[in-house]
């Protein structure tokens, strides 16, 4: 995983500016693409998503960080996918309750956070190392840097592909809607540029390879 | 329905899942471990059978266990569970995940030094919990065959998109690519042009 660990010195801030920045998820350790991709069409969707990252990550880095020496190593994944399901369950019967139309829009993608490897990623390689406080921020930086980079795509690819920006037109309707952008091809290569131009403005000393051992 | 419209719904299904709905490049899911696994062709393979054999068959146990224990009514519970999904789906991936791994090291040897790195890592593969999740949806209203079909053609054609990856990616190596563009950039994007060439297949077969 990434050197990210908050030593006793460091200041607390530093778990959330280096999930946004040095050791961001999608950009650097190349982790949650999946869900990445599938809501960024239009950006309210993202929103919510990144939102909801933001909740499982930071809770989940609390709780596995105050269980960490109660969990036995050989069961300790399975405790992980249940702390996380059951953060996961209580967004989605939220969203159901309150935002039915965005639950509905989002589908599948709300139970899919609990395989969105950054959660995992982040309780393995963080969480069980670190104290407390030092998760939760950490679970909120990793997250708040995924949200971001969800947020560059979908206002790529929602003004070009609906010619609205959350909802409100912002271009004419005799711009012509580019209907790739909308579909899949779209994402893929939005996010391709995306990373283009970022790892081109900030060019990372070394290439951090992704870690086989993670999915 | 039947007799021959039931097996040509369940082709309709079948190739739908692997070429128009292709569970990797329409859905987005598995991204994590396709980018990961796809530098050799190798192990991609192997990665794929791994997907594939799991994928099917923790489809139809949660199916039998959605329609049997989790819906409003259903014959062993008549409460409503649903909101356990999530926490029962994943729970019944890791434990067969888990299962096949003793299985194989104990009768298949051979197959588990093959297979067996990619095993624990496909519990969290979101191409498996995306299937089971999508097997579900209301608006689909799949039987138990239609849900096996559906299964197998999305582990056949996460098969595909990694294999195909991986012959690319090794002729990659030795293009000679933008420095902040290696690695997932490209990768990101030649998955793009994959799926505009698998749009091709719209209209063909239709879920």
């Amino acid at each position: 995983m990434s050197p990210a660990a908050a030593g006793p010195g460091n200041s607390l801030s530093v778990p959330v500016k280096d999930g946004i920045g040095r050791s961001n998820p999608i950009l650097v350790q190349a982790l949650g693409i999946c869900s990445a991709l599938a809501v960024t069409a239009l950006v309210n969707p993202t929103l919510v998503m990144g939102a909801a990252l933001i909740f499982v990550a930071s809770l989940n880095g609390l709780m596995i960080s105050l269980l960490r020496n109660a969990i036995p190593h050989r069961v300790r994944l399975i405790v992980q996918m249940l702390i996380i399901s059951v953060l996961v369950i209580l967004v989605h019967l939220y969203l159901r309750a309150y935002h039915f139309e965005m639950s509905e829009t989002l589908g599948p993608y709300v139970g899919l956070i609990i395989t969105n490897c950054i959660i995992l990623g982040r309780s393995e390689g963080f969480a069980l190392r670190n104290g407390p406080l030092a998760s939760f921020l950490d679970g909120i930086g990793q997250a708040a840097g995924y949200a971001l980079i969800l947020l560059a795509i979908a206002v790529i690819r929602e003004p070009l592909g609906s010619g609205t920006l959350c909802g409100l037109r912002v271009l004419p309707e005799t711009f012509p809607a580019a209907m790739l952008l909308k579909a899949a091809p779209g994402a893929f290569i939005t996010m391709g540029v995306v990373v283009w131009v970022v790892r081109a403005i900030w060019p990372e000393p070394q290439q951090t390879e992704h870690p086989e051992s993670l999915h | 329905m039947t007799e021959s419209s039931l097996f040509g719904g369940l082709a309709v299904v079948f190739l739908a899942a692997i070429l128009t709905n292709n569970i990797l490049l329409s859905k987005f899911l598995g991204m994590c471990s396709f980018i990961a696994i796809s530098r050799n062709m190798r192990t991609a393979v192997g990665m794929g059978i791994a997907v594939t054999f799991v994928t099917l068959f923790t489809a139809m146990i949660n199916y039998l266990i959605y329609y049997g224990v989790l819906v409003p009514g259903a014959p062993l519970c008549a409460a409503d569970l649903t909101f356990l999904t999530f926490l029962i789906f994943i729970m019944m991936i890791a434990g067969f995940v888990q299962l096949v791994e003793m299985f194989l090291e104990r009768f298949i040897p051979l197959l588990y030094f093959n297979l067996g790195i990619f095993l624990p890592l496909i519990t969290v593969n979101c191409a498996i919990l995306g299937v089971n999740l999508l097997m579900i949806d209301p608006d689909r209203h799949f039987g138990f065959a239609q849900t096996a079909a559906y299964a197998l053609g999305s582990g056949l054609g996460y098969l595909l998109a990694i294999c195909l990856m991986a012959g690319i990616r090794q002729r990659l190596a030795q293009a000679d690519i933008p420095r902040p563009l290696r690695g997932l950039g490209i990768t990101v994007i030649i998955t793009g042009l994959m799926a505009m060439a698998f749009m091709g297949f719209t209209g063909m077969v239709d879920l």
